[in-house]
């Protein structure tokens, strides 16, 4: 399983409504609220692209780029939600 | 992002509270969408009334915003007189169950093929907070300041009851899982039920203390557990998910072409003998 | 349930095909006038007595090629209906009293969204569950008011199995013509009695199909965006244009607005397109009128006993008339006014308490010169109730 390589977060400031949710559910912590309640990314060289927070985005406001194109991307993503899930559940709550 | 050409971006940012889960539904069901190869002009979304209807203005398909609770009896009418189209109908739980439960039954029973979507938030949250027949006993909502005191329903075990041929759970926090539900059951041909338990931060989250967006997310992992899974094993109180029913059987607008194959062939034969009738009568005249 | 007269001869004496003659209810005779005008999607409830409306297109349509669906409920059938309306069908639902009560939200519906469609109400003793096999004619204001909110509607009725079908066909061709749901009101007399009915040839009288849009695909289609004669050109769902539609308050592209100036020009505009066009839309029919002295007002089954009167009472040297309405909403107040001007007594004869009657008291140069001859005992009113009530308004007693 190749690892992507991520190209940038793109964040729609017009969308995002800063409920926080990908910031919560980082598994690597790259994202935070800044002063104005917007989604950046502030360790984007920690950023795996899981793509959890694009997934979980209620607004569509965050999409992460890749240097790969999104057909060789969805295995990938899914080996990589796996791993970020289980790294952070505790065995009896897992999917 | 491929979806969003599945999304008139015109209208964002969408109307939706901060957190709320409707918003994560929409992401999940638009990329089930792309997955298949849908066509968006083939795509019909019918929606009643409330905020998880108001998802049928967002999408870049043919959309009906309807009345409360009707969604399924518009649908009806459309996927009967036009059924080559694909019909979607999000509803929330008020909607479905509550002032719709009597066409989603017999929606259920004619196994037409349209795909239910219950956005289930367990609350009124368009007109401010009220339980819903999915709240359950023991909240608070503004029509229940006592708490609430009646059951809810077992969207799936209802569902079943009334006849769909694929009924299935998920959560919003379980995106994956719910992509992959929601295409098997838009593919499937015949009446497909997903309820998706969803959240209302600012409603039902707040009142009952189960706080952010975020951590009823974690509430939606922390209560539920996969069919078949240790987990649910272990603790039967967890709520299941996965695919309860995918069965194969007869769908009902295929059902009723073959009544107009049959109705129209009879007509013609009856034709047929009333004009041999006419010519022998006039034979005989003669 | 259809009796073709039995002959051997293809014609009759005045050339009419045999094949072309039925003998037949008002409830099949709408059927057929329904089907002249090429509906072909059906979703209905059974509810005396209307029932035969529905019986006999499940048989019907199918072997047209059409559909028919009994639905759950009254409510599940007109929201069906409007759902296969958008699919470009020609639809229609028939129901009573207690069914067109069930209705109104989604009547409404219709009317705020724009979708042709023809609802039948076979009228009935009410209110509520009232007298299912008898008749009345206490709906009238329910059709013109039933739904909430401002709103403009279309209703027609007849007396006669003849003026049935070609009213049907007429609520088609409107319903198409102003993009909007148009009411049938019959009653339990003319639509469970027999008469004759002669079904007209292809293409003698006019069908208007549903117009729609020119726009080419991928060029912007507006749903709600009026042309210069008023007109909205529909798009079918499944087709190249989508678009948004809604019972809110709605832009041009059928999105949600509550924009103070969209709301006003949208509300004008689904009020002006009818009332407006109310010369149009107008449908009656005159018996005997010239020159009377009174004039009878009637429609539906109370209008047969009407004119049965005025005929018998011009026999005898009475100027008597009837004005029989054929359209009821938008309520025909110029005619009315014009047909009843130089009357010295304008009788209202129906079969409730004065529903039509108030509209033309309300639209008559002179109001006190009006008079309502009626009977509400679910009984059809007879010429010789409209006979008492005429000698008592002309101070002739009993």
């Amino acid at each position: 399983m190749a690892r992507l390589k991520l190209k940038e977060h793109l964040i729609n400031r017009d969308w995002c409504k800063g409920c926080g949710i990908c910031v919560h559910f980082c598994p690597k912590h790259v994202l935070e609220l800044d002063s104005q309640e917007k989604v950046v990314a502030i360790r984007p060289e920690d950023c795996i692209c899981c793509k959890l927070c694009e997934l979980r985005c209620p607004d569509l406001a965050i999409e992460v780029i890749t240097e790969q194109s999104d057909q060789d991307a969805i295995g990938t993503v899914k080996d990589a939600i796996s791993t970020s899930e289980e790294s952070i559940n505790t065995s009896e709550q897992g999917d | 992002m491929a979806i969003k050409d599945y999304i008139r971006q015109r209208y964002f940012p969408q109307m939706w509270c901060p957190g709320c889960g409707h918003g994560i539904i929409l992401n999940s069901l638009l990329r089930a969408v792309d997955e298949l190869g849908l066509d968006k002009n083939e795509i019909v979304m019918t929606s009643g009334i409330g905020c998880s209807a108001r998802i049928s203005g967002y999408v870049d398909f043919h959309s009906l915003h309807t009345l409360h609770g009707r969604a399924l009896a518009f649908a009806t009418g459309v996927k009967l007189s036009k059924p080559e189209l694909k019909l979607l109908v999000p509803m929330g739980d008020g909607d479905a169950l509550a002032i719709g439960g009597n066409h989603f039954i017999h929606a259920a029973r004619r196994n037409i093929d349209i795909t239910a979507i219950v956005m289930n938030n367990r609350i009124y949250g368009m007109t401010g907070g009220q339980y819903s027949p999915l709240s359950g006993p023991g909240k608070k909502a503004t029509t229940a300041p006592y708490n609430t005191i009646d059951n809810q329903f077992d969207v799936v075990k209802l569902s079943v009851a009334a006849g769909a041929t694929f009924v299935a759970r998920s959560t919003a926090y379980h995106v994956l899982e719910s992509i992959d539900i929601l295409k098997k059951a838009i593919r499937h041909k015949g009446f497909s039920v997903v309820e998706i338990l969803s959240q209302c931060p600012t409603h039902y989250g707040r009142k009952n203390k189960e706080g952010d967006a975020a951590q009823m997310l974690e509430f939606q992992k922390n209560t539920t557990a996969k069919i078949g899974s240790k987990a649910l094993e272990n603790d039967p109180a967890l709520i299941p998910r996965g695919i309860f029913v995918d069965i194969d059987a007869p769908e009902y607008c295929e059902e009723y072409d073959k009544i107009v194959a049959r109705a129209m062939k009879q007509s013609q034969n009856s034709n047929l003998d009333q004009t041999l009738i006419n010519i022998a009568n006039q034979t005989c005249e003669k | 349930m259809t009796d073709n007269i039995k002959t051997n001869s293809p014609t009759d004496n005045n050339g009419i095909k045999t094949d072309n003659i039925r003998f037949v209810q008002g409830n099949e005779a709408c059927v057929e006038g329904a089907l002249y005008a090429g509906v072909d999607f059906f979703a209905g409830y059974p509810i005396t007595p209307s029932t035969e409306i529905a019986e006999i297109l499940s048989r019907k349509l199918p072997e047209k090629g059409g559909k028919f669906i009994q639905m759950e409920d009254e409510i599940a059938s007109m929201c069906a209906i409007i759902g296969a309306s958008l699919t470009g069908h020609k639809v229609m639902t028939a129901t009573s009293g207690p069914g067109f009560s069930l209705k109104q939200e989604a009547l409404g519906y219709a009317c705020m969204a724009e979708i042709p469609c023809v609802i039948v109400n076979v009228q009935r003793g009410g209110p509520s569950t009232g007298n299912p096999t008898h008749v009345s004619q206490g709906d009238v204001n329910q059709a013109r008011w039933g739904t909430h909110g401002d709103h403009a509607i279309i209703a027609l009725t007849a007396s006669n199995h003849q003026d049935v079908f070609e009213v049907t066909v007429d609520a088609f061709n409107l319903a198409e013509t102003h993009r909007t749901p148009v009411i049938l009101l019959f009653d339990e007399v003319v639509g469970h009695m027999r008469e004759k009915l002669v079904i007209p040839e292809k293409g003698e009288l006019p069908i208007v199909d549903r117009l729609r849009t020119s726009v080419k695909k991928g060029v912007d289609y507006h749903p709600y965006l009026p042309r210069e004669d008023g007109r909205l050109p529909m798009s079918d769902f499944g087709g190249e244009h989508r678009y948004n539609v809604t019972g809110l308050f709605h832009d041009m592209w059928g999105f949600p607005s509550n924009n103070p100036q969209v709301v006003r020009e949208l509300l004008h505009h689904l009020v002006d397109k009818i009332e407006n066009n109310v010369h149009t839309i107008t449908r009656y029919k005159e018996h005997f009128l010239e020159g009377a002295e009174y004039v009878l007002i009637s429609y539906g089954s109370s209008a047969r006993s009407a004119i049965h009167m005025a005929k018998n009472r011009r026999e005898r040297g009475e100027k008597v008339g009837v004005l029989e309405l054929q359209s009821i909403w938008p309520f025909p107040e110029a005619m009315v006014r014009e047909k009843c001007a130089n009357a010295k007594a304008v009788i209202v004869v129906e079969m409730n308490m004065g529903q039509v009657m108030k509209e033309v008291k309300a639209c008559v140069d002179n109001p006190s010169k009006v008079f309502l001859a009626n009977r509400i005992d679910n009984k059809l009113i007879t010429p010789t109730n409209i006979k008492t009530l005429l000698r008592m308004i002309q101070g002739r007693g009993v």
